[in-house]
Protein backbone atom coordinates (compact mmCIF):
# COMPACT_ATOMS: atom_id res chain seq x y z
CA UNK A 1 0.00 0.00 0.00
CA UNK A 2 2.44 2.70 -1.52
CA UNK A 3 1.03 6.45 -1.00
CA UNK A 4 2.55 9.60 -2.46
CA UNK A 5 1.82 13.33 -1.92
CA UNK A 6 3.15 15.79 -4.20
CA UNK A 7 2.53 19.48 -3.80
CA UNK A 8 2.92 21.67 -7.33
CA UNK A 9 1.85 24.91 -8.58
CA UNK A 10 -1.32 24.31 -10.94
CA UNK A 11 -0.19 27.44 -12.69
CA UNK A 12 3.07 29.49 -13.07
CA UNK A 13 4.45 32.42 -15.20
CA UNK A 14 6.91 31.59 -17.87
CA UNK A 15 10.25 31.60 -16.10
CA UNK A 16 8.87 31.48 -12.68
CA UNK A 17 10.66 29.78 -9.90
CA UNK A 18 8.05 27.28 -8.34
CA UNK A 19 8.69 25.36 -4.79
CA UNK A 20 7.50 21.45 -4.98
CA UNK A 21 7.19 19.02 -2.37
CA UNK A 22 7.30 15.26 -2.49
CA UNK A 23 6.41 12.61 0.54
CA UNK A 24 6.34 8.89 -0.47
CA UNK A 25 5.12 6.22 2.13
CA UNK A 26 8.37 4.16 2.99
CA UNK A 27 9.54 2.72 6.56
CA UNK A 28 13.28 3.92 5.71
CA UNK A 29 14.16 0.50 7.80
CA UNK A 30 18.03 1.86 8.34
CA UNK A 31 19.79 -1.56 8.88
CA UNK A 32 20.95 -0.47 12.18
CA UNK A 33 18.01 -1.84 14.75
CA UNK A 34 17.47 -4.97 16.17
CA UNK A 35 14.42 -6.74 15.87
CA UNK A 36 12.47 -8.80 19.05
CA UNK A 37 15.27 -11.54 18.55
CA UNK A 38 18.40 -9.68 18.98
CA UNK A 39 18.99 -9.86 14.93
CA UNK A 40 19.51 -6.77 12.57
CA UNK A 41 16.09 -5.75 10.93
CA UNK A 42 17.57 -5.54 7.09
CA UNK A 43 18.23 -2.45 5.63
CA UNK A 44 15.15 -0.81 3.10
CA UNK A 45 15.66 2.48 2.57
CA UNK A 46 14.53 4.70 -0.48
CA UNK A 47 18.02 5.38 -2.17
CA UNK A 48 16.60 7.91 -5.23
CA UNK A 49 14.38 10.92 -5.92
CA UNK A 50 14.45 12.07 -9.17
CA UNK A 51 11.87 14.80 -10.84
CA UNK A 52 11.82 14.93 -14.33
CA UNK A 53 10.04 17.75 -16.08
CA UNK A 54 9.02 16.90 -19.53
CA UNK A 55 11.45 14.15 -19.36
CA UNK A 56 14.36 16.12 -18.51
CA UNK A 57 15.85 15.67 -15.14
CA UNK A 58 16.04 18.89 -12.93
CA UNK A 59 15.96 17.69 -9.49
CA UNK A 60 17.56 14.39 -8.02
CA UNK A 61 18.44 13.35 -4.05
CA UNK A 62 20.18 10.36 -2.89
CA UNK A 63 19.02 9.13 0.55
CA UNK A 64 21.17 7.56 3.01
CA UNK A 65 19.29 5.91 6.37
CA UNK A 66 19.31 9.32 8.16
CA UNK A 67 16.18 10.36 6.05
CA UNK A 68 13.62 9.95 8.30
CA UNK A 69 10.43 7.87 7.64
CA UNK A 70 8.02 8.79 4.73
CA UNK A 71 10.65 10.98 3.18
CA UNK A 72 9.79 14.12 2.68
CA UNK A 73 11.70 16.92 0.08
CA UNK A 74 10.86 20.48 -1.06
CA UNK A 75 12.50 21.98 -3.75
CA UNK A 76 12.35 24.55 -6.45
CA UNK A 77 12.27 24.06 -10.22
CA UNK A 78 12.11 26.99 -13.06
CA UNK A 79 8.46 26.94 -15.11
CA UNK A 80 9.57 27.11 -18.25
CA UNK A 81 6.57 25.48 -20.57
CA UNK A 82 3.46 23.72 -19.72
CA UNK A 83 3.73 19.97 -19.55
CA UNK A 84 4.07 16.91 -16.98
CA UNK A 85 6.53 16.91 -14.03
CA UNK A 86 7.20 13.34 -13.12
CA UNK A 87 8.74 12.24 -9.66
CA UNK A 88 9.97 8.73 -8.90
CA UNK A 89 11.33 6.90 -5.83
CA UNK A 90 13.23 4.37 -5.79
CA UNK A 91 14.29 1.98 -2.96
CA UNK A 92 16.80 -0.55 -2.16
CA UNK A 93 14.77 -3.42 -3.21
CA UNK A 94 14.26 -1.60 -6.49
CA UNK A 95 10.70 -0.86 -5.84
CA UNK A 96 9.52 2.13 -7.25
CA UNK A 97 6.80 4.98 -6.68
CA UNK A 98 6.00 6.79 -9.53
CA UNK A 99 3.54 10.07 -9.44
CA UNK A 100 2.98 12.38 -11.77
CA UNK A 101 1.35 16.24 -11.57
CA UNK A 102 0.71 18.28 -14.61
CA UNK A 103 1.14 22.28 -14.74
CA UNK A 104 -0.03 25.21 -17.09
CA UNK A 105 2.96 27.42 -17.65
CA UNK A 106 1.86 30.95 -19.12
CA UNK B 1 9.75 29.62 0.79
CA UNK B 2 7.53 32.68 1.73
CA UNK B 3 7.78 33.66 5.50
CA UNK B 4 4.46 31.57 6.01
CA UNK B 5 5.46 28.29 4.73
CA UNK B 6 8.61 28.41 6.73
CA UNK B 7 8.67 25.70 9.50
CA UNK B 8 10.79 27.40 11.48
CA UNK B 9 10.90 30.65 14.31
CA UNK B 10 11.44 34.02 12.26
CA UNK B 11 15.19 34.52 12.78
CA UNK B 12 17.45 33.04 10.08
CA UNK B 13 21.25 33.11 10.52
CA UNK B 14 24.23 31.75 8.43
CA UNK B 15 25.66 30.15 11.17
CA UNK B 16 23.91 28.82 14.66
CA UNK B 17 25.72 27.59 17.35
CA UNK B 18 24.37 26.54 20.58
CA UNK B 19 27.00 25.22 23.08
CA UNK B 20 26.35 21.69 23.26
CA UNK B 21 26.03 20.94 26.93
CA UNK B 22 23.59 19.02 27.69
CA UNK B 23 24.66 16.16 25.32
CA UNK B 24 25.35 13.73 27.53
CA UNK B 25 22.92 11.68 29.45
CA UNK B 26 20.37 11.81 26.14
CA UNK B 27 22.38 9.51 23.96
CA UNK B 28 20.52 6.89 21.67
CA UNK B 29 17.38 5.80 23.54
CA UNK B 30 14.91 6.99 20.87
CA UNK B 31 13.29 3.83 19.32
CA UNK B 32 15.22 4.35 15.91
CA UNK B 33 18.84 3.72 16.59
CA UNK B 34 21.35 1.33 17.69
CA UNK B 35 23.24 3.01 20.39
CA UNK B 36 26.33 1.16 20.05
CA UNK B 37 26.55 2.42 16.37
CA UNK B 38 28.12 5.75 16.12
CA UNK B 39 30.27 7.24 13.72
CA UNK B 40 33.15 10.13 14.90
CA UNK B 41 33.68 12.85 13.87
CA UNK B 42 37.00 11.48 11.97
CA UNK B 43 34.19 9.33 9.30
CA UNK B 44 32.23 12.36 9.02
CA UNK B 45 35.49 14.01 7.51
CA UNK B 46 36.37 11.05 5.84
CA UNK B 47 32.98 11.41 4.30
CA UNK B 48 33.26 15.14 3.62
CA UNK B 49 36.24 14.85 1.87
CA UNK B 50 35.53 12.01 -0.43
CA UNK B 51 31.99 14.18 -1.60
CA UNK B 52 34.62 17.35 -2.69
CA UNK B 53 37.33 14.94 -3.20
CA UNK B 54 39.54 16.76 -1.06
CA UNK B 55 39.15 19.87 -2.38
CA UNK B 56 39.45 23.38 -0.36
CA UNK B 57 36.21 24.12 1.61
CA UNK B 58 34.99 27.81 1.89
CA UNK B 59 33.16 29.77 3.82
CA UNK B 60 30.22 32.15 2.85
CA UNK B 61 26.96 31.73 1.04
CA UNK B 62 25.52 29.01 2.42
CA UNK B 63 22.53 28.80 5.21
CA UNK B 64 21.71 25.71 6.97
CA UNK B 65 18.88 26.01 9.13
CA UNK B 66 17.06 23.54 12.04
CA UNK B 67 14.58 24.04 14.39
CA UNK B 68 15.25 26.24 17.40
CA UNK B 69 13.74 23.03 19.59
CA UNK B 70 14.06 19.55 18.32
CA UNK B 71 11.29 17.79 19.85
CA UNK B 72 12.44 14.29 18.63
CA UNK B 73 15.44 13.37 17.23
CA UNK B 74 13.39 11.07 14.56
CA UNK B 75 12.18 13.78 12.46
CA UNK B 76 14.32 16.83 12.33
CA UNK B 77 13.57 18.93 9.75
CA UNK B 78 16.69 20.98 7.92
CA UNK B 79 16.87 23.15 5.14
CA UNK B 80 20.03 24.46 3.27
CA UNK B 81 19.74 27.58 1.15
CA UNK B 82 22.77 28.62 -1.11
CA UNK B 83 23.22 32.58 -2.13
CA UNK B 84 23.71 31.14 -5.96
CA UNK B 85 21.92 33.11 -9.40
CA UNK B 86 21.53 29.82 -10.46
CA UNK B 87 22.62 30.46 -14.13
CA UNK B 88 24.38 28.05 -16.42
CA UNK B 89 28.01 29.39 -15.53
CA UNK B 90 27.02 30.00 -11.73
CA UNK B 91 24.99 27.41 -10.32
CA UNK B 92 25.23 25.17 -7.49
CA UNK B 93 25.66 21.35 -8.66
CA UNK B 94 25.22 18.94 -5.54
CA UNK B 95 24.84 19.73 -1.86
CA UNK B 96 26.12 17.30 0.42
CA UNK B 97 24.80 16.74 4.47
CA UNK B 98 26.72 14.75 7.05
CA UNK B 99 26.45 14.43 10.62
CA UNK B 100 29.28 13.56 13.07
CA UNK B 101 27.66 10.89 15.55
CA UNK B 102 25.06 9.01 13.84
CA UNK B 103 26.10 5.64 12.50
CA UNK B 104 26.63 6.74 9.51
CA UNK B 105 27.79 10.25 8.75
CA UNK B 106 26.25 10.54 5.01
CA UNK B 107 22.40 12.42 5.19
CA UNK B 108 21.56 12.68 1.51
CA UNK B 109 23.18 14.17 -1.65
CA UNK B 110 20.91 16.79 -3.05
CA UNK B 111 21.78 17.09 -7.58
CA UNK B 112 20.59 20.98 -8.39
CA UNK B 113 21.28 22.56 -11.63
CA UNK B 114 20.59 25.93 -13.79
CA UNK B 115 16.60 24.67 -14.40
CA UNK B 116 16.55 24.81 -10.12
CA UNK B 117 16.22 28.35 -10.08
CA UNK B 118 16.91 28.52 -6.72
CA UNK B 119 19.63 26.67 -4.36
CA UNK B 120 16.92 25.79 -1.89
CA UNK B 121 15.97 22.54 -0.19
CA UNK B 122 14.16 21.05 2.85
CA UNK B 123 14.09 17.84 4.07
CA UNK B 124 13.98 15.55 7.37
CA UNK B 125 16.64 13.73 8.75
CA UNK B 126 17.59 11.97 11.85
CA UNK B 127 19.57 12.58 14.47
CA UNK B 128 20.71 10.09 16.92
CA UNK B 129 21.99 12.41 19.70
CA UNK B 130 22.63 15.61 20.09
CA UNK B 131 25.66 16.77 17.33
CA UNK B 132 26.81 19.03 14.69
CA UNK B 133 25.42 18.93 11.27
CA UNK B 134 26.92 20.10 8.13
CA UNK B 135 26.53 20.76 4.87
CA UNK B 136 28.87 21.03 2.05
CA UNK B 137 28.13 22.80 -1.70
CA UNK B 138 29.40 22.02 -5.15
CA UNK B 139 29.82 24.86 -7.25
CA UNK B 140 29.87 24.46 -10.94
CA UNK B 141 33.10 25.61 -11.09
CA UNK B 142 34.71 23.18 -8.92
CA UNK B 143 34.61 25.36 -5.65
CA UNK B 144 33.29 23.86 -2.45
CA UNK B 145 31.56 25.46 0.16
CA UNK B 146 30.66 23.98 3.82
CA UNK B 147 28.62 25.57 6.48
CA UNK B 148 27.67 23.74 10.04
CA UNK B 149 25.00 24.33 12.76
CA UNK B 150 24.88 22.40 16.27
CA UNK B 151 21.94 20.63 17.19
CA UNK B 152 20.37 19.85 20.17
CA UNK B 153 18.07 16.65 20.72
CA UNK B 154 15.38 16.05 23.46
CA UNK B 155 13.53 12.71 23.96
CA UNK B 156 9.97 12.24 23.58
CA UNK B 157 8.14 11.19 26.95
CA UNK B 158 6.84 7.72 27.38
CA UNK B 159 8.08 5.77 24.59
CA UNK B 160 7.52 2.65 23.36
CA UNK B 161 10.59 0.70 25.66
CA UNK C 1 4.67 -0.53 5.10
CA UNK C 2 6.54 -1.49 1.91
CA UNK C 3 6.42 1.05 -0.85
CA UNK C 4 3.70 -0.40 -3.69
CA UNK C 5 4.69 -2.50 -6.72
CA UNK C 6 4.79 -0.02 -9.85
CA UNK C 7 1.58 -1.44 -11.18
CA UNK C 8 -1.24 1.12 -12.84
CA UNK C 9 0.53 4.38 -12.37
CA UNK C 10 -1.01 6.72 -9.94
CA UNK C 11 -1.40 10.22 -12.33
CA UNK C 12 -2.30 13.41 -10.32
CA UNK C 13 -3.72 16.08 -12.02
CA UNK C 14 -2.05 19.18 -10.64
CA UNK C 15 -4.94 21.75 -10.73
CA UNK C 16 -6.78 18.74 -9.08
CA UNK C 17 -4.11 18.05 -6.37
CA UNK C 18 -4.23 22.22 -5.92
CA UNK C 19 -7.92 22.42 -5.35
CA UNK C 20 -7.58 19.74 -3.24
CA UNK C 21 -4.71 21.44 -1.17
CA UNK C 22 -6.03 24.82 -1.11
CA UNK C 23 -10.09 23.02 -0.13
CA UNK C 24 -7.56 20.74 2.82
CA UNK C 25 -5.38 23.76 3.97
CA UNK C 26 -8.44 25.89 4.37
CA UNK C 27 -10.24 23.10 6.08
CA UNK C 28 -7.25 22.48 8.32
CA UNK C 29 -6.90 26.18 9.42
CA UNK C 30 -10.60 25.68 10.32
CA UNK C 31 -9.70 22.66 12.10
CA UNK C 32 -7.32 24.62 14.50
CA UNK C 33 -9.29 27.28 15.91
CA UNK C 34 -9.70 25.33 18.49
CA UNK C 35 -12.57 26.66 21.18
CA UNK C 36 -11.72 29.63 24.19
CA UNK C 37 -8.90 28.75 26.92
CA UNK C 38 -11.54 29.65 28.90
CA UNK C 39 -12.96 26.13 28.72
CA UNK C 40 -9.41 25.02 30.16
CA UNK C 41 -9.02 22.61 27.19
CA UNK C 42 -5.74 23.15 25.67
CA UNK C 43 -5.23 20.72 22.72
CA UNK C 44 -1.70 19.08 22.56
CA UNK C 45 -1.42 21.10 19.33
CA UNK C 46 -0.48 24.12 21.22
CA UNK C 47 2.27 22.67 23.12
CA UNK C 48 4.67 21.27 20.34
CA UNK C 49 7.17 23.20 18.50
CA UNK C 50 6.19 25.94 15.11
CA UNK C 51 7.67 23.44 12.81
CA UNK C 52 5.66 20.66 14.08
CA UNK C 53 2.43 22.59 14.26
CA UNK C 54 3.34 23.75 10.70
CA UNK C 55 3.88 20.29 9.40
CA UNK C 56 0.09 19.08 11.01
CA UNK C 57 -1.30 22.12 9.00
CA UNK C 58 0.48 21.53 5.51
CA UNK C 59 -1.93 18.35 4.10
CA UNK C 60 1.24 17.99 1.86
CA UNK C 61 3.55 17.74 4.56
CA UNK C 62 1.85 16.06 7.03
CA UNK C 63 2.78 12.28 6.98
CA UNK C 64 -0.43 11.23 8.67
CA UNK C 65 -2.14 12.38 5.37
CA UNK C 66 -0.21 9.17 3.07
CA UNK C 67 -2.40 6.88 5.91
CA UNK C 68 -5.92 8.46 4.95
CA UNK C 69 -5.50 8.14 1.28
CA UNK C 70 -4.44 4.64 1.50
CA UNK C 71 -7.82 4.39 3.88
CA UNK C 72 -9.38 6.51 0.96
CA UNK C 73 -8.69 3.13 -1.25
CA UNK C 74 -10.04 0.73 1.07
CA UNK C 75 -13.30 2.90 1.19
CA UNK C 76 -13.85 2.04 -1.89
CA UNK C 77 -12.35 -1.38 -2.71
CA UNK C 78 -14.63 -4.33 -3.13
CA UNK C 79 -13.65 -6.93 -0.58
CA UNK C 80 -15.18 -10.49 0.60
CA UNK C 81 -17.30 -12.93 -0.89
CA UNK C 82 -19.88 -9.75 -1.66
CA UNK C 83 -17.13 -8.05 -3.03
CA UNK C 84 -19.00 -5.16 -0.87
CA UNK C 85 -17.04 -2.20 -0.09
CA UNK C 86 -17.22 0.65 2.40
CA UNK C 87 -18.93 2.80 -0.12
CA UNK C 88 -21.26 0.42 -1.27
CA UNK C 89 -23.53 1.14 1.76
CA UNK C 90 -22.00 4.28 3.18
CA UNK C 91 -21.21 6.83 -0.29
CA UNK C 92 -19.12 9.25 0.23
CA UNK C 93 -17.44 9.58 3.54
CA UNK C 94 -16.74 13.33 3.62
CA UNK C 95 -20.97 13.12 3.60
CA UNK C 96 -22.24 10.12 5.55
CA UNK C 97 -18.38 10.15 7.96
CA UNK C 98 -18.85 13.97 8.15
CA UNK C 99 -19.64 13.48 11.91
CA UNK C 100 -19.22 9.74 12.67
CA UNK C 101 -16.09 10.16 14.34
CA UNK C 102 -17.18 12.67 17.14
CA UNK C 103 -19.00 10.59 19.08
CA UNK C 104 -17.15 7.38 19.52
CA UNK C 105 -17.05 5.51 21.49
CA UNK C 106 -20.64 4.87 21.32
CA UNK C 107 -22.67 1.42 22.43
CA UNK C 108 -22.81 -1.85 20.30
CA UNK C 109 -25.69 -3.92 20.92
CA UNK C 110 -24.57 -7.27 19.44
CA UNK C 111 -21.22 -7.23 21.10
CA UNK C 112 -23.72 -5.65 23.81
CA UNK C 113 -20.66 -3.24 25.12
CA UNK C 114 -19.03 -0.31 24.02
CA UNK C 115 -16.67 0.43 21.07
CA UNK C 116 -14.33 2.49 19.39
CA UNK C 117 -14.37 3.79 16.11
CA UNK C 118 -11.45 1.37 14.88
CA UNK C 119 -13.40 -1.94 16.80
CA UNK C 120 -16.66 -0.30 14.96
CA UNK C 121 -15.27 -0.55 11.21
CA UNK C 122 -13.52 -3.81 12.29
CA UNK C 123 -17.05 -5.38 13.60
CA UNK C 124 -18.46 -3.98 10.00
CA UNK C 125 -15.94 -5.61 7.98
CA UNK C 126 -16.39 -8.69 9.65
CA UNK C 127 -20.66 -8.55 9.37
CA UNK C 128 -21.11 -7.03 5.94
CA UNK C 129 -17.63 -8.03 4.51
CA UNK C 130 -16.85 -11.39 5.92
CA UNK C 131 -13.30 -10.24 6.55
CA UNK C 132 -11.18 -10.98 9.28
CA UNK C 133 -10.84 -8.62 12.41
CA UNK C 134 -7.24 -7.39 12.26
CA UNK C 135 -5.23 -6.04 14.57
CA UNK C 136 -6.08 -2.05 15.75
CA UNK C 137 -2.35 -1.42 15.00
CA UNK C 138 -2.59 -3.21 11.24
CA UNK C 139 -1.84 -0.81 7.94
CA UNK C 140 -5.78 -1.80 7.28
CA UNK C 141 -7.25 -0.85 10.39
CA UNK C 142 -5.34 2.19 11.20
CA UNK C 143 -6.01 3.56 7.38
CA UNK C 144 -9.43 3.31 7.49
CA UNK C 145 -9.98 4.91 10.80
CA UNK C 146 -7.82 7.26 10.24
CA UNK C 147 -9.23 8.19 6.84
CA UNK C 148 -12.99 7.94 8.62
CA UNK C 149 -11.93 9.99 11.87
CA UNK C 150 -10.54 12.78 9.04
CA UNK C 151 -13.84 12.97 7.53
CA UNK C 152 -14.75 14.29 10.97
CA UNK C 153 -11.66 16.95 10.75
CA UNK C 154 -12.78 20.00 12.37
CA UNK C 155 -15.97 19.00 14.05
CA UNK C 156 -16.22 18.94 17.63
CA UNK C 157 -16.17 15.56 20.34
CA UNK C 158 -19.22 15.08 21.39
CA UNK C 159 -19.47 12.40 23.59
CA UNK C 160 -22.71 9.57 22.90
CA UNK C 161 -25.29 10.39 25.66
CA UNK C 162 -26.46 6.73 25.69
CA UNK C 163 -26.81 5.60 29.71
CA UNK C 164 -25.26 2.73 29.16
CA UNK C 165 -21.91 3.60 28.56
CA UNK C 166 -22.39 5.64 32.26
CA UNK C 167 -20.75 3.47 33.80
CA UNK C 168 -17.91 2.24 31.54
CA UNK C 169 -17.31 6.15 31.70
CA UNK C 170 -16.77 6.40 34.94
CA UNK C 171 -14.38 3.12 35.30
CA UNK C 172 -12.53 5.33 32.93
CA UNK C 173 -12.51 7.93 35.14
CA UNK C 174 -11.73 5.83 38.28
CA UNK C 175 -8.78 4.67 36.33
CA UNK C 176 -7.53 7.91 34.86
CA UNK C 177 -7.56 8.89 38.66
CA UNK C 178 -5.67 5.74 39.78
CA UNK C 179 -2.00 5.90 40.69
CA UNK C 180 -0.09 2.66 38.97
CA UNK C 181 3.29 1.64 38.05
CA UNK C 182 6.76 1.44 39.52
CA UNK C 183 6.39 5.28 39.18
CA UNK C 184 3.04 5.59 41.38
CA UNK C 185 1.57 8.21 38.87
CA UNK C 186 -2.02 8.42 37.67
CA UNK C 187 -2.70 10.18 34.46
CA UNK C 188 -4.10 12.49 36.24
CA UNK C 189 -0.77 13.51 38.21
CA UNK C 190 0.76 14.29 34.88
CA UNK C 191 -2.05 15.72 32.35
CA UNK C 192 -4.38 17.12 35.00
CA UNK C 193 -1.63 18.49 37.67
CA UNK C 194 1.41 19.21 35.69
CA UNK C 195 -0.11 19.57 32.41
CA UNK C 196 1.77 22.96 31.25
CA UNK C 197 5.08 21.86 32.86
CA UNK C 198 8.02 20.53 31.16
CA UNK C 199 9.18 16.71 31.70
CA UNK C 200 12.83 16.53 30.13
CA UNK C 201 12.43 18.51 26.98
CA UNK C 202 8.88 18.24 25.86
CA UNK C 203 5.68 20.26 27.42
CA UNK C 204 3.27 17.96 29.20
CA UNK C 205 0.07 18.15 27.33
CA UNK C 206 -3.33 17.53 28.38
CA UNK C 207 -3.67 14.49 26.82
CA UNK C 208 -6.71 14.57 24.83
CA UNK C 209 -7.90 12.12 22.26
CA UNK C 210 -8.68 14.46 19.57
CA UNK C 211 -6.24 14.09 16.79
CA UNK C 212 -6.52 9.99 16.93
CA UNK C 213 -5.46 7.96 15.06
CA UNK C 214 -2.16 10.50 14.63
CA UNK C 215 1.16 10.73 13.19
CA UNK C 216 3.62 10.21 16.44
CA UNK C 217 7.43 11.39 15.39
CA UNK C 218 8.54 8.65 17.81
CA UNK C 219 6.58 6.09 16.04
CA UNK C 220 7.54 7.24 12.51
CA UNK C 221 3.62 6.29 11.67
CA UNK C 222 0.60 6.37 12.47
CA UNK C 223 -0.44 4.82 15.47
CA UNK C 224 -3.85 4.37 17.35
CA UNK C 225 -4.92 6.14 20.98
CA UNK C 226 -4.30 2.77 22.54
CA UNK C 227 -1.08 2.45 21.43
CA UNK C 228 0.19 5.80 22.87
CA UNK C 229 -2.07 4.82 25.82
CA UNK C 230 0.49 1.76 26.20
CA UNK C 231 3.00 3.95 25.81
CA UNK C 232 2.04 5.68 28.71
CA UNK C 233 1.95 2.40 30.84
CA UNK C 234 5.05 1.84 29.75
CA UNK C 235 6.52 5.36 30.88
CA UNK C 236 5.07 4.83 34.49
CA UNK C 237 6.42 1.08 34.19
CA UNK C 238 2.73 -0.46 34.86
CA UNK C 239 2.17 -3.41 33.38
CA UNK C 240 0.67 -3.18 30.10
CA UNK C 241 -2.76 -4.23 29.34
CA UNK C 242 -3.48 -6.59 26.57
CA UNK C 243 -5.02 -5.03 23.47
CA UNK C 244 -8.55 -6.29 24.11
CA UNK C 245 -8.52 -4.96 27.65
CA UNK C 246 -11.29 -3.39 29.35
CA UNK C 247 -9.58 -0.27 30.21
CA UNK C 248 -8.70 1.09 27.27
CA UNK C 249 -12.26 1.70 26.02
CA UNK C 250 -13.16 2.53 29.59
CA UNK C 251 -10.33 5.14 29.60
CA UNK C 252 -11.15 6.27 26.21
CA UNK C 253 -14.90 6.58 27.41
CA UNK C 254 -13.70 9.33 30.20
CA UNK C 255 -10.88 11.09 27.95
CA UNK C 256 -13.49 12.30 25.12
CA UNK C 257 -15.86 13.50 27.60
CA UNK C 258 -13.31 15.39 29.08
CA UNK C 259 -12.35 16.59 25.78
CA UNK C 260 -15.52 17.61 24.69
CA UNK C 261 -15.66 21.05 22.55
CA UNK C 262 -12.04 20.16 21.36
CA UNK C 263 -11.97 19.75 17.40
CA UNK C 264 -11.11 16.55 15.80
CA UNK C 265 -7.53 16.97 14.21
CA UNK C 266 -6.72 13.83 12.37
CA UNK C 267 -4.24 12.97 11.57
CA UNK C 268 -2.68 15.03 14.23
CA UNK C 269 1.07 15.04 14.66
CA UNK C 270 3.00 14.65 17.81
CA UNK C 271 6.14 14.07 19.06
Amino acid sequence: MASALVKVPARARRGEVIEITAMVAHPMETGFRSGENGQILPRNIVQFFVCRYDGVEVFRAEFFPAITANPYIAFSTVATRSGTLEFRWIDDRGVEVLERAAIIVE
Amino acid sequence: MTPDSTPYPGRRQSLRLIVAGVAGGIAGASSGWCPEARATPADMQAAIMAFSRSQTLQSGGVRLLVPELVENGNLVPVSVHVDSPMTERDHVRRIGLFSERNPQPQIAVFHLGPRSGRADVTTRIRLADSQRLVAIVEMADGRFFQTGVEVIVTLAACIEN
Amino acid sequence: MRIGELAGVAAVQAFGLAVLALCLALHSDMALAQPDAGAGLRSGFDSMSASTQAMQRDDAANPGMLTVNDGAKLWTRPEGSAQRSCSGCHGEASVSMKTAAARYPRWDERLNRPVGLSQRIALCRQRYQGLDAGSPESAVQLALTTFVAHAARGVSLQPDTDPRLVPWRERGRARFEQRIGQLDLSCAACHEERAGLRLGGATIPQGHPNGYPLYRLEWQSVGSLQRRLRNCLTGVRAEVWPSDAVEYIELELHLTRRAAGLLIETPAVRP
